[in-house]
């Protein structure tokens, strides 16, 4: 090789080199570019999300936590028990992200118009289970039989509600409306099964206790609606309910105590939605709107914890907006189906806490009251009648403006 | 910043790491044949197209491949930190029994020792060019991956999702069928037709909560008996042009469900048909190797199932590996660089809801960069980063995930 050549062979390569390194670090810098700091993704902020434990747990505590979460997560199918008929496969297919559920996975319940107990016990209620495994039938809604359909609330922060005393709960109430405000919640009394166990000063009339949890307060706590919803929604047995919704006979247990009692101890120590805005003047003015039109009175802002085995939920002041009583809320909300001894047109006030985050398990849109027939705020508002007649026509009463703060208060819950 | 000194750095680590490998190929009682990467090969002929050991006067070959990986991921922003894995380890053996006769077999170990599984075993008979006759453990040739799947041909540690979450690679059942291949100028083609055991119900009744074909690979029990008595068919056509490149349209589809048992029948049958095309391509001049492969699933879902298990699914995947180096590098002659880049796309449940008359979500977009070092053809040392966005059933906002890979993979 002359030398010549050799340098011309050196000036090339350099170059190829040059052309090869550029190549390089433009690539490198696209994945850079890809964003410096997304490269990773980030966790969403914590007020942005329902899911997560209670800050504070202890360590011991966010194991169960941890085994309770993923218990919510497990998918059924026909080998760990799912069905025959159900209607889903999983806790959280319903409540997604611990949020509100969507149409594709509402359930009808029917079968009871009054005190008197469910008159279809025989024919599937209280619960219609349309879907089955391949190979078997559904069942399908008997003639006749008074239903409703139901959409899943969110599941966060139950642990605060559950840990509210009875005493709170009647102090509340205005059974009579002594006050002539036209609002007269009552708790809701019912039988229990014999498995729950009674939270600490728990008050009893006629063998009857104070439920909380369902859209009718029919449960008493979050084990008395777990194992219900373990074999209503996923056909899945337990020895604390042990009959099979198909064959209507006691079957082996299909999931296990410690597996239940792991999903109520993850119920119960969900955080509570945390309020995003709170300092925005618009929210601060939607909140007073909020107590001036009498949403509060059975939307009420604050409740307080008794004692609670878990500390960090044991007297605690926190803002779920509801008082979980049973209210009258007219005839257009009355599907004229009930459960324990509420009528058809009661329905227990649900909490509101979470609700501006309600889009993001229900796919970007909104679904509210009990059959998710509401498409916005607005709409759940009109819908209120009954006991709610006077403060709905106050809301409609208001501003635009006033409207808008209203609203921009409430998506702050 | 990532960068060039960064990139340095472990380029200079791939090479150390390299430098022990040893490559007998002094030893004259071993012979090293090379893969054939001629013209006349399809994917249909990876099996056999590979680089084996062939060991004086025995009419065996060996050979095979081992895969091993770091990887670091985080997904909105959780992390379960660094791991390292071991991800497949493959050896063939081929054999001539006599002239036009000849069998095949593959094994790997896959996840560690986790899973150990027979990929391929059948013995071939050549009557004509057009005319073979395979029997025994095939590859259904579904897709192009399914076929040509060996790690250390690909610039990406992940294998496609399309190919894997979708479709069930690496697919292989027991069963007999033919294949052949006619050239003319600068053409040839190939087909493949195979009847073998199939799917079963866990297709639709799984864990993964949805419609999920590679669920029916965890059933050992189809390499002994079909679970319904109807053969699954499975074909091939490829047509590849020297100039112009390869494509491929393949079809799959039988009834996957057990409609009966003990001679009663106990359900409807229920089929599943999954239509594919790949390609494959390399620009000239530049080199830009590109290779691509998307398809379509039909499943019969009965109504009254829930529709998180969809009836519909479809996806692709395409790679495109631009070498930006090739030379002489320490001591390896054919080495060289090469960015690729790789987008998949997936979406499990093709449909809207019932109740809502909204779309199913159930999808995943991915993409990933990458940079592969390959010191010879059979070796190569892989840098990948992988960025998806999945998207739940009901269309919530998306989970992201980042990943970073790097790892080897090697025939040897
Ligand atoms: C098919 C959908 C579906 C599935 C599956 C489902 N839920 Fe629910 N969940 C609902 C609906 C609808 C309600 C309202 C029910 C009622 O009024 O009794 C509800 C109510 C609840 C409540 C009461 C909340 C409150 O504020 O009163 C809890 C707690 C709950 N579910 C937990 C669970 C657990 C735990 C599982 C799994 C074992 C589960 N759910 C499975 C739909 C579902
Ligand atoms: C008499 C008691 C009462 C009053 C007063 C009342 N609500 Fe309600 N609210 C309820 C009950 C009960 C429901 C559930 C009805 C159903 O599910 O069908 C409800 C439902 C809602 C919902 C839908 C929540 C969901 O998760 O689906 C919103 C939003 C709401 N109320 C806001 C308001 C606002 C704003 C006001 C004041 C204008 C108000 N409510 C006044 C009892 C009341």
């Amino acid at each position: 090789m002359t030398l010549t050549n050799f340098i011309r062979f050196t000036f090339k390569s350099f170059i190829m080199f040059k052309i090869q390194l550029f190549l390089l670090l433009a690539f490198s810098m696209i994945v850079v570019i890809l964003g410096c700091d997304k490269i990773m993704p980030n966790a969403p902020e914590d007020f942005e999300v329902l899911d997560g434990p209670i800050e504070g747990l202890t360590q011991e505590e966010l194991n169960r936590f941890g085994k309770g979460d993923e218990a919510f997560g497990e998918v059924f199918t026909s080998e760990n028990g799912l069905g025959p008929i159900f209607v889903a496969n999983q806790c959280a297919s319903c409540h997604a992200g611990d949020g509100k559920g969507t149409p594709f996975v509402q359930f009808t319940r029917f079968g009871q118009s009054d005190s008197t107990g469910n008159q279809f016990l025989n024919f599937g209620g209280p619960q219609l289970q349309h879907k089955a495994l391949p190979g078997y039938s559904p069942e399908v809604l008997p003639g006749g039989a008074p239903s409703t359909m139901l959409i899943a609330p969110a599941v966060s922060g139950l642990g605060y509600l559950d840990a509210v005393e009875d005493a709170f709960l009647i102090a509340l109430s205005d059974p009579n409306d002594a006050n002539g405000d036209g609002i007269s919640g009552r708790p809701h009394y019912n039988n229990v099964p014999s498995y729950v166990i009674f939270r600490p000063n728990s008050i009893e009339s006629n063998g009857k206790y104070i439920c909380r949890f369902g859209k009718k307060g029919a449960a008493y706590d979050l084990l008395h609606q777990t194992s219900g919803a373990y074999n209503q929604d996923m056909g899945i047995t337990s020895l604390f309910e042990p009959i099979d919704p198909y064959t209507g006979l006691e079957v082996d247990p299909e999931v296990s105590i410690e597996t239940i009692n792991n999903v109520v101890f993850y119920l119960k120590t969900l955080k509570a939605p945390i309020q995003r805005d709170v300092n925005d003047p618009d929210v601060i003015a939607g909140k007073n709107l909020f107590n001036q039109i009498d949403c509060a009175k059975c939307h009420t802002p604050t409740l307080q914890t008794g004692y609670s085995p878990i500390s960090v939920l044991s007297y605690q002041e926190f803002s779920p907006y509801t008082d979980l009583l049973l209210h009258d809320m007219g005839p257009e909300l009355d599907d004229g189906y009930t459960e324990g001894f509420a009528l058809t047109s009661e329905w227990k006030t649900p909490a509101l806490w979470g609700l501006g985050l309600s889009k993001d398990s229900q796919g970007g849109v909104y679904y509210l009251m009990h059959d998710g027939r509401a498409l916005s705020i607005e709409q759940a508002i009109e819908l209120h009648g009954g006991e709610a007649s006077n403060s709905r026509s106050l809301y409609n009463q208001l501003s635009p403006t006033e409207k808008l703060q209203l609203l921009r208060f409430l998506e702050s819950l | 910043m990532f960068s060039y000194s960064t990139l340095k750095i472990s380029i200079s680590i791939f090479f150390l790491s390299l430098s022990s490998v040893n490559y007998a190929q002094k030893d004259t009682l071993i012979t090293r044949a090379p893969a054939d990467t001629s013209f006349y090969k399809l994917n249909m002929d990876a099996v056999y197209n590979r680089p084996f050991l062939n060991i004086k006067k025995v009419p065996v070959a060996f050979g095979g491949y081992l895969e091993a990986n770091s990887i670091y991921s985080t997904t909105d922003g959780v992390t379960e930190g660094l791991s390292f894995q071991a991800r497949r380890l493959t050896l063939f053996m081929s054999a001539s029994i006599t002239k036009r006769i000849s069998f095949l077999s593959e094994f790997e170990y896959e996840d560690g020792t986790k899973e150990i599984g027979i990929e391929f075993a059948a013995m071939d008979i050549s009557f004509h060019p057009l005319l073979n006759l395979r029997g025994g453990i095939v590859m259904n040739p579904i897709g192009g991956f399914n076929q040509n799947h060996d790690g250390p041909k690909w610039e990406f540690i992940e294998r496609p999702d399309e190919a894997v979450e979708m479709l069930p690679a690496t697919w292989s059942n027991v069963g007999f069928g033919l294949f052949g291949k006619a050239y003319k100028g600068n053409w040839i083609f190939g087909y493949e037709a195979y009847l073998t055991n199939g799917f079963d119900d866990s297709v639709i009744d799984n864990d993964h909560n949805k419609t999920f074909m590679p669920a029916s690979k965890e059933n050992k029990s189809r390499f002994e008996e079909s679970n319904n008595g109807i053969p699954l068919l499975s074909g091939k056509i490829a047509l590849k042009n020297r100039k112009i490149g390869e494509i491929g349209l393949s079809y799959m589809g039988g009834v996957y469900n057990t409609f009966r048992e003990e001679g009663l029948i106990v359900d409807d049958k229920r089929r599943l048909d999954v239509l594919a095309v790949d390609f494959n391509t390399t620009l000239p001049k530049i080199g830009t190797y590109i290779v691509g492969e998307a398809s379509y699933t039909m499943i019969d879902v009965p109504g009254t199932y829930t529709q998180q298990y969809g009836n519909k699914q479809w996806g692709m995947f395409i790679d495109i590996v631009q070498p930006i180096l090739r030379r002489k590098i320490l001591d390896w002659n054919d080495a060289s660089l090469n960015l690729a880049a790789r987008l998949d796309y997936l979406d499990w449940n093709v449909g809207v809801f019932n109740e809502s008359n909204t779309n199913i979500g159930e999808d995943r977009l991915s993409i990933t960069p990458a940079i592969s070092f390959r010191p010879s053809k059979q070796t190569v040392l892989r840098l990948n980063y992988r960025y998806s966005w999945d998207t739940d059933i009901l269309m919530n906002p998306k989970v992201r995930t980042a990943t970073w890979l790097f790892g080897f993979s090697t025939y040897f």
